[in-house]
């Protein structure tokens, strides 16, 4: 069984986790135009990669970042939500040996600006 | 006799051609590259070939002919979808389905079954009668049944579903069929080689070239060929194409899996899809029972099969058919799904000129293969989007026209 670490919880079994989909950055809806708005509501980025992910522990309605390998499917790091205020290194990056943060890692990161 | 055998082995001359030609490089040029040479991309190739006379055409696969969702599905053929564009396009590919073994003097095992899709609640009743008046008015046979004729139809099901989803009715689909997945792909295949197609495999995409705007080229793990025109039939790797061309869709990929039993004595006649417990099962001509459930949880880019989709789907089946507690699962398999979020397919021209895709078919490409040959050999023959298409084309989303097809299996609605 695969095991995914929460933020709050700690290990955990992945079938307690729901998927949220991927962390995206909404332009403003004020001064965007109405391609670049209909291209944020259905656009996604499809294609494989390291992306940092909404994802809920749904026993305790728990909500953190986890940055995930979508080919191997291999959890890297996951992070509380706090993070993402404070600035998430850019998947390439924390996905690097050396730059990764052990699974569980929260609070206060390295870095500013959200997930391009 | 060994001898003989032995000599007909070594011998350069035999009777019987190969399926296929096998061609050693790749050409300077053709009219028209299909990337993916999976039941679409081949059947695209030969109405190519067939109805529009553009022969000069390379099908181009990384892998092995049909070895994607083409071999990878449970081979359910219906059109009793839920809205009038979805209706009418999977109508007419039911249609091309009933003369496509005589087209290519071959045996697709082509099998009328009836389909049902079981209502455990009365809001599922609700759909189902909604359902056969949209397939009905579009002169489908679609009929909402009540739990007597369910119970007729499958005397062996637990009309109680382990006591938590009792059957109240269903959709039934009369002409609701199956096929022999593989023939369908080589059925095509050696229909569009025998016209002039060149059929490449182990020919991965590496790029696509473009000059002002349109298709140039395309480059290949063989080498690079001139074209003005490629169709992408890829599946689940749709995004990785439209990356090379600077597209962006709504498509995101799931896996969708699969597992088959023994065989067992033939006991199931019909087609049975239950949407709450996430069950679509039917019996093949060998006996295996085929059954599939819903789609993987979260994107993922690989066809890695997990033991909680066969505890999960096999749970389910024993709700409805609690005998089959004895009975061994065999295989079980993923293939990759390219979701949309309306759950309708992503097809036609695109922005880039030159460049056709035929993409987003999640879990429901299969029974659409003949038509969405001739409907995409069609708009790249003509550079137009065949009118049964317009509701699937690639600009919808840009102007929030959306085609909402409920009637899509293995998904949440």
């Amino acid at each position: 069984m695969k095991i995914m670490v929460c933020p709050l919880n700690g290990p955990r079994p992945v079938t307690e986790f729901a998927y949220g989909g991927e962390i995206r950055v909404s332009p403003d809806p004020d001064t965007c135009s109405d391609a670049e708005w209909s291209g944020y509501v259905f656009n996604r980025s499809g294609a494989p990669g390291v992306k940092y992910e909404w994802w809920c522990h749904i026993a305790s309605g728990y909500w953190f970042v986890a940055l995930r390998d979508t080919v191997r499917d291999a959890v890297i790091a996951t992070y509380s939500a706090e993070a993402v205020r404070s600035g998430l290194p850019p998947a390439e990056i924390a996905s690097s040996p050396a730059g990764a943060a052990p699974q569980g890692a929260a609070g206060s990161l390295p870095g500013a600006g959200g997930p391009s | 006799m060994p001898h003989r055998l032995l000599r007909f082995g070594l011998s350069r001359k035999h009777p019987e051609p190969r399926m296929f030609t096998r061609h050693d490089t790749l050409k300077a040029a053709y009219d028209v590259v299909i990337i993916g040479a999976g039941g679409h991309g081949l059947a695209a190739a030969y109405y190519l070939a067939r109805d529009h006379g553009i022969r000069n055409v390379a099908v181009l696969e990384k892998g092995y002919l049909g070895g994607g969702n083409t071999g990878r599905n449970t081979t359910i053929i219906r059109s009793n979808y839920l809205t009038p564009e979805g209706v009418k396009f999977y109508d007419e590919s039911l249609r091309l389905w009933q003369d496509l073994a005589v087209d290519f003097d071959l045996n697709l095992f082509y099998s009328a079954r009836g389909h049902y899709t079981l209502a455990h609640t009365d809001a599922a009743m609700r759909t189902m009668r909604w359902r056969a008046e949209v397939n009905k008015h579009y002169g489908v046979r679609s009929e909402a049944v009540d739990a007597a004729f369910v119970k007729r139809a499958i005397p062996s099901i637990d009309m109680s579903c382990g006591g938590h989803a009792p059957i109240l009715g269903a959709l039934f689909h009369e002409p609701g069929a199956i096929a022999r997945h593989d023939a369908v792909a080589w059925g095509y295949g050696r229909g569009a080689d025998r016209r002039g197609v060149e059929i490449h495999q182990q020919t991965e995409v590496t790029g696509i070239r473009l000059q002002g705007g349109r298709v140039a080229a395309v480059e290949t793990t063989r080498g690079s060929v001139a074209t003005s025109t490629v169709l992408c039939a890829v599946a689940g790797f749709t995004p990785r194409i439209l990356g090379m061309v600077g597209l962006q869709t709504p498509i995101y990929v799931h896996p969708l899996q699969a597992m088959v039993s023994e065989p067992v004595k033939p006991w199931l006649d019909p087609i049975i899809v239950s949407g709450s417990l996430h069950v679509y099962v039917s019996q093949t001509a060998r006996g295996e029972l085929v059954m599939g459930a819903s789609l993987d949880p979260y994107e993922l880019h690989a066809t890695r099969p997990t033991l909680d989709f066969v505890e999960g789907l096999a749970s389910h089946m024993l709700d409805m058919f609690p005998f089959l507690s004895e009975v061994k699962v065999n295989r079980q398999w993923a293939g990759l799904a390219d979701m949309t979020p309306d759950f309708a397919p992503i097809m036609g021209v695109t922005p880039v000129e030159g460049f056709f895709l035929d993409a987003g078919w999640g879990t429901w490409g299969f029974k659409a293969t003949p038509v969405c040959g001739k409907t995409m050999s069609h708009t790249v023959a003509t550079g137009r989007n065949h009118p049964l298409i317009e509701g699937f084309t690639f600009d919808r989303f840009a102007s929030y026209r959306l085609t909402g097809e409920k009637g899509a299996a293995s998904v949440g609605h």
